[in-house]
């Protein structure tokens, strides 16, 4: 987020630069994460337990160990099954979102790169939307893989037109070729949709972003891309922290600097294609907790990059507790409570004075 | 210095005199004006075309004679009631985007800071989504919530992005992330709505001109007629302003009040062009950069980028309704050709090692 890596020497480790260290209070960084973690068990409990329909303590656990036993009885406990999975996908969708935005700030040394600004997931939206509409795909993982194909073409489109012209990928050129791209890409998925009134309402609520119609099977049809996803993320954590101090540096200390750029944006482009292929297009949730991370923990990619799934998986399944409970008995749909929520934020973060590189 | 130094042997092979450049700028100029005459003539060939095609074709001698108030069977109704208003509105939305994009890629300085980029038409398309939907409201105040809509949402953009330097790159920013928070509540908006609103309002957001009726078209009009004049009487302004802040300001352009004027009058004509026909998609943002390409470089950028905007709403809505199997709205029409394009400034800027 600072550009204050340059005060430090060439020959540093490139794992944990001096200056930064200092800054991110190091020791206080375990501490942060199991805080991280509590808050998201407390919040999970939360969902589990919170609803349209009230349901006791007791209740819940009775009703947890019915589902683990496989046979659900009654309103209550058949509600708290319901909320199991769900609860399950706001977990890894937000883990996912974190980590694929703290790898892409990263990769493109960029405060405004995310996954919503960069048009990735209307890239992903797009593809499933015509993978649904003349393909007949219907399974999640079938959209998960045209999702990620998606994502990816729209990620690196933009990246080209962003990076175009002098001063490579500027923040304010990135973000406009992405809103762009991401106009673009609406305007062709209602193309798409308009003259189909067969999957109009399906993919309609679909393009919301939620996690309201989770099931276990969704969940396990995406598990494998998101953990393989987040595998390559972590590894290239310490990469990116070699990337943070600029392309010459980083190959004068032995990085492959386009080969790690590109294994660590397919890794953030299977995690967000994934995600929004299950939830739908949820935005800003990986640009607003790498940045609301990186004050905790520092720019240290190691540390960032798992506290970024912590945060992400507590971000929206509070979120999605949120949008339970303020318009009870409906809903609002987590994509839009963390648009709202991160509009702002995102606002706040272009007029500081200092929107320049990573 | 060695610029110094070989200044008398450039000379002595080619000396550049005022009459050249006196020469080369009638040329342009002539250009131009040839140009903006074709696309005009252009305009009027297409509007009197959507007249006289359709589902039933009428000879040109008897839409003229509707034209000129007579009572033809049949033909009055089709072309007066139904074709006229539509071809008309059809340009006019054209020309208002055209000028207000162009205003704003002009100002800002970017070819892809247009308003349905940077939140304006975001900010419409959410109140009249609100009004439709939620206060099941008729066509004019519906009109009305999508005018003031984008006005206020304009003018919050700005007192976010002011600031002490760099107004403009904030500005767009701001818009970014403003257009983005306000999808996501018209998306909210849609989500909730009855089956038969959330038609009426995905019709509207598409932007189309089916059922185009006077009402719609004179607002539109009384629009054009104060703004448009207002931004050519700014032309001059809105060229200094390209050149950066310190030099407008240099060159006599009291700056912060040129640009809040010139984002109200664009920002009208967007908003007002918006309520009649909805956000037909991408008009504002090609108009610019298709007009600069045709034209060549040199003069203002209005009129022809008005002309554009009108070409590509009569075209796009022509091709809507007759050169594709089903009828589509004339907003996914223009919609598709967004791409493209965004792919063709890739390739071309790619080439000539240009700036965005």
């Amino acid at each position: 987020m600072t550009p204050a890596v340059a005060p430090s020497p060439a020959g540093a480790s490139p794992a944990a630069p001096p200056a930064l260290r200092a800054r991110g209070g190091a020791h206080l960084r375990p501490l942060w994460l199991l805080v991280g973690v509590g808050v998201l068990l407390g919040l999970v409990a939360a969902s589990v337990g919170v609803g349209s329909r009230e349901v006791g303590a007791r209740e819940v656990l009775a009703a947890l160990g019915a589902v683990l036993g496989g046979s659900v009885d009654g309103f209550d406990q058949a509600s708290v099954a319901v909320r199991l999975p769900r609860t399950a996908l706001a977990v890894l969708a937000g883990a996912a979102l974190g980590v694929a935005g703290a790898v892409m700030q990263g990769v493109t040394r960029n405060p405004l790169a995310d996954p919503s600004i960069l048009g990735v997931n209307t890239g992903a939206a797009l593809a499933v939307v015509v993978g649904i509409a003349f393909f007949g795909l219907t399974s999640a993982a079938s959209y998960a893989w045209v999702a990620i194909a998606g994502a990816a073409v729209a990620a690196g489109f933009v990246y080209t037109v962003g990076s175009l012209g002098r001063g490579g990928a500027t923040p304010l050129k990135l973000a406009l070729a992405g809103a762009a791209t991401a106009a673009a890409l609406t305007s062709l998925t209602t193309a798409v949709v308009l003259p189909r009134n067969d999957i109009a309402l399906g993919v309609r609520s679909w393009l919301v972003g939620g996690v309201g119609g989770a099931t276990w099977g969704s969940v396990q049809q995406v598990l494998p891309f998101l953990a393989a996803g987040a595998l390559v993320c972590l590894a290239t954590a310490r990469t990116l922290n070699s990337l943070a101090l600029g392309d010459d540096l980083a190959a004068g200390l032995g990085e492959r600097v386009a080969l790690a750029r590109g294994v660590a944006s397919a890794g953030a482009v299977v995690l967000c294609g994934a995600t929004t292929a299950v939830t739908g297009p949820i935005a800003f949730v990986g640009l607003v907790v790498p940045h609301a991370c990186r004050l905790l923990v520092g720019v240290d990619h190691r540390w960032l990059v798992p506290f970024s799934a912590v945060a992400g998986a507590a971000l929206l399944t509070g979120a999605d507790v949120v949008g339970r409970v303020v318009a009870r008995p409906a809903e609002i749909d987590v994509g839009i409570v963390t648009a709202l929520v991160g509009a702002p934020l995102f606002i706040a973060l272009v007029r500081r004075q200092r929107i320049r590189e990573l | 210095m060695s610029a110094l130094e070989t200044r008398p042997a450039r000379a002595g092979t080619a000396v550049v005199t005022a009459e050249d450049v006196a020469r080369g700028r009638r040329r342009r100029s002539q250009r131009r004006r040839a140009v903006v005459a074709v696309m005009a003539v252009l305009v009027v060939v297409l509007l009197a075309t959507s007249l006289v095609v359709g589902q039933t074709t009428y000879p040109p001698g008897e839409v003229l004679r509707v034209l000129l108030g007579e009572e033809v069977p049949g033909a009055s109704f089709t072309v007066g009631t139904l074709r006229l208003p539509r071809a008309v509105l059809a340009v006019l939305t054209g020309v208002a985007f055209g000028l207000g994009g162009v205003t704003f890629q002009t100002m800002l300085r970017n070819p892809l800071a247009s308003p349905d980029v940077i939140g304006i038409t975001s900010a419409a398309s959410a109140a009249a989504t609100f009004g439709i939907v939620t206060l099941s409201l008729g066509a004019s105040q519906v009109s009305t919530f999508a005018i003031a809509g984008g006005l206020s949402v304009a003018l919050l953009i700005y007192a976010l992005s002011a600031g002490r330097s760099s107004a403009t790159t904030r500005l767009v920013l701001v818009g970014i992330g403003v257009a983005a928070m306000l999808d996501s509540v018209t998306t909210y908006l849609l989500s909730e709505a009855a089956v038969w609103d959330q038609q009426a309002a995905s019709r509207w957001l598409t932007g189309s001109l089916n059922g185009a009726t006077w009402e719609q078209v004179r607002p539109l009009l009384v629009a054009l007629a104060l703004l448009g004049p207002l931004l050519l009487l700014l032309s001059r302004d809105l060229a200094a302003t390209q050149l950066g802040d310190d030099t407008a300001s240099a060159l006599g352009v009291r700056v912060g009040r040129t640009r809040l004027l010139l984002l109200v009058a664009a920002v009208g004509l967007v908003a007002f062009a918006t309520a009649a026909a909805g956000p037909i998609a991408f008009v504002a943002f090609l108009s610019g950069p298709i007009a600069a390409r045709v034209v060549g470089p040199g003069g203002s950028p209005l009129v022809p980028a008005a002309l554009v905007g009108a070409l590509l709403v009569l075209v796009a809505d022509l091709a809507g309704q007759h050169a594709l199997g089903t009828r589509l709205p004339v907003g996914v029409v223009t919609g598709v050709l967004g791409a493209p394009y965004l792919v063709y400034l890739v390739v071309r800027t790619h080439r000539t090692g240009g700036s965005l």
